[in-house]
């Protein structure tokens, strides 16, 4: 469906986005446009007025969220009354705009999206999206407004969105929650200290490291229950939790004498089995590769820390970030991306923490921020937008890169310093 | 016996001034009463005595034992100065260079300073706790403050002190000793701090 609407779009936008046509029409078939997608040529696409109820806000966050992707750009004019009958293409290609989307709140309580192709003068796609009885503009609600958005995202780029998705952070050393958006921040009420909060791939369950006075520990919490539960760990010194790809393992660094990764069952109760062998030194935050076979982390081995990469039984650990000449060099934070093909992470570049990435293939390294100190990037689920805590507007806050275009925007405002943030998958209908 | 003769000469000093005036003058209408001597009077004058006898004794007594008090207290609170200074010093910090782990040199006199404490309290346990400035990443920080931790464990378990006798944490830079950025914070908060968790109460005093 989506490449057959690009590639007339492709022909007819020739006159109107050369650039859009250029960049798409040389992908082939089956593969995903996303990965070679030009920043530059972002196709238009008009949101028009939202009939039914709460209708001017679902248009306000289908649009927000479709420029948040940064795949489109969305063509901002009056969007007068919800359109009725025939749609006049002409009209509204004329605005610049090679998609339409139009959307209702039915009486049935769902939300009715249909996509149009401006340049095939014909409808692209519809679907409808169920309130399940959520309150207006209620979290829930809201996310199933994400939920569509992403759909129109994957009709028109073939890619889906990531407006359906939270963030979970540490804000003053207490564990917080924020859609994608911005909204909807709000603590997650777990007492005490809550550090390196991770997902668990069904976004149903978060780990993170409780520090008390005694020592720190991993909890596994029910974000749908609201029940916690310490997994088995080791002694008194365990941070930076991760889980795999498939949600059936727990690794996370521990020891007393340095610290190494262990594994575990996130739901059981076995000894944690160790998997790599530091010898004494510093070991620390794990993240998996996309096929859950090779895991990345953080060691002091070679006395400054550095990105290495290991088989995920321990075996065959190498250095990812090999250190150039650079007088003071540390690395750290690694997150594999979901496409599996970088890993970003945190690089001393000066005075100040930066945000790069590596390509895992060919070691290239990008520096993906400069402004002030930048540090621990999150993927999203779209493996393109990244999450990271920053100082460039004062205190630590949470900002969204697009990794494409380097557009940035700011994610967390107000008081308290917010950091360690981890990127939701997708949240699927419950 | 002395009272009562002092009491008898007064009364006939008395007399004797009003049989002068007597002689001078014209009798005096109303003549001044004349104390004479009363029994009762001397009785309360000895009891007074006695009483006063008593009490010096007793304030003497009492000022004996409030000084006695007095050092006792004193001493208790010498010894609780001794034993809180030796805690305090038992909990001087043990500092490191940035992303270092290694003991310095000028940190080691400083552990020194706690085996003796270890020795006068067999049964002493105690914390570790690694801590880091903020200038690295926060993750790897937890981890190298168990790094710092656990080498401070490492020598003083070289220096005799069995190794169950020492817990090991790490707060990373999450609780900073001082609480700013600067050079002068970063190289106070890039310490491990010492805690006693049990086995040391009451505390005694090492052997100098």
């Amino acid at each position: 469906m989506t490449l057959r609407f690009l590639r007339p779009f492709g022909v007819l936008s020739l006159c109107l986005l050369p650039a859009v046509a250029r960049a798409q029409d040389t992908i082939p078939q089956g593969v995903r446009v996303g990965l070679t997608y030009d920043p530059s040529a972002r196709p238009g696409v008009f949101v028009t007025a939202v009939s039914g109820l709460n209708g001017d806000s679902v248009r306000a966050m289908i649009a927000r969220d479709l420029d948040f992707g940064d795949r489109l750009t969305i063509i901002s004019a009056d969007a007068g009354p919800p359109p009725t009958g025939a749609i006049n293409y002409l009209l509204y290609a004329k605005l610049g705009a090679a998609a339409l989307v139009q959307a209702s709140v039915t009486p049935q309580g769902s939300l009715h999206v249909a996509v149009h192709d401006l340049a095939a003068k014909r409808v692209l796609n519809v679907g409808d999206f169920a309130f399940n009885n959520s309150a207006a503009l209620s979290p829930a609600w809201r996310m199933v407004v994400h939920r569509a958005s992403d759909e129109v995202e994957r009709w028109i780029t073939s890619t889906r969105g990531i407006a359906a998705t939270r963030v979970i952070f540490v804000r003053d050393q207490r564990l917080w929650l924020v859609d994608s958006d911005g909204a909807n921040l709000a603590p997650l009420g777990v007492g005490g200290i809550g550090l390196s909060p991770a997902w668990h791939p069904t976004g149903r369950y978060v780990a993170y490291a409780a520090m008390a006075d005694d020592g720190t520990h991993i909890v596994v919490r029910d974000l749908v229950t609201g029940q916690g539960r310490r997994v088995q760990d080791i002694a008194s010194n365990n941070f930076t939790p991760t889980f795999s790809p498939d949600g059936g393992t727990l690794v996370f660094s521990a020891g007393s004498d340095g610290t190494d990764l262990y594994a575990v069952m996130p739901f059981g109760s076995d000894e944690p089995r160790r998997v790599t062998v530091g010898r004494g030194s510093p070991t620390s935050s794990p993240t998996f590769s996309p096929d859950g076979r090779r895991i990345a982390y953080i060691s002091g081995r070679l006395g400054h820390p550095e990105v290495y990469i290991t088989d995920a039984d321990g075996t065959n650990a190498e250095l990812l970030t090999e250190s150039s000449s650079g007088e003071q060099p540390y690395r750290a934070n690694p997150d594999w991306s979901p496409d599996g093909r970088n890993v970003a992470f945190t690089s001393q570049e000066g005075p100040n923490l930066q945000v790069m990435m590596i390509s895992v293939r060919d070691r290239r390294i990008r520096q993906l921020t400069g402004d002030a100190r930048n540090e621990d990037p999150s993927w999203a689920p779209d493996g393109r937008h990244i999450v990271f805590t920053s100082t460039r507007s004062g205190a630590k806050q949470l900002w969204v890169l697009d990794t494409e275009s380097g557009r940035t925007r700011q994610l967390t405002r107000g008081a308290g310093l917010a950091r360690m943030a981890a990127w939701s998958p997708r949240m699927e209908q419950p | 016996m002395h009272a009562r003769i002092r009491s008898l000469a007064l009364v006939a000093l008395a007399l004797s001034a009003v049989a002068t005036t007597a002689c001078k003058k014209k009798p005096v209408v109303a003549p001044a009463p004349v104390k004479v001597f009363n029994q009762d009077s001397a009785d309360a004058a000895e009891r007074a005595k006695r009483a006063a006898a008593d009490k010096a004794a007793a304030d003497k007594a009492a000022a004996e034992k409030a000084a006695a008090e007095r050092a006792a207290a004193e001493a208790a609170a010498r010894m609780a100065a001794a034993v809180a200074a030796a805690k305090a010093n038992f909990a001087v910090p043990v500092y490191f260079d940035y992303d270092k782990s290694d003991i310095r040199d000028d940190q080691k006199a400083t552990l020194e300073a706690k085996i003796p404490a270890f020795q006068a309290n067999p049964d002493m346990r105690i914390r570790v706790a690694g801590h880091t400035d903020n200038r690295g990443s926060d993750e790897y920080n937890l981890a190298l403050g168990t790094r710092r931790a656990a080498e401070v464990k490492r020598y003083l378990v070289a220096r005799g002190i069995a190794e169950g006798r020492i817990d090991v944490v790490s707060f990373g830079e999450e609780r900073p000793a001082v609480a700013q950025d600067n050079e002068e914070a970063w190289a106070k908060n890039r310490r491990d701090e010492f805690e006693i968790i049990a086995g040391a109460n009451p505390f005694k005093l090492p052997n100098k």
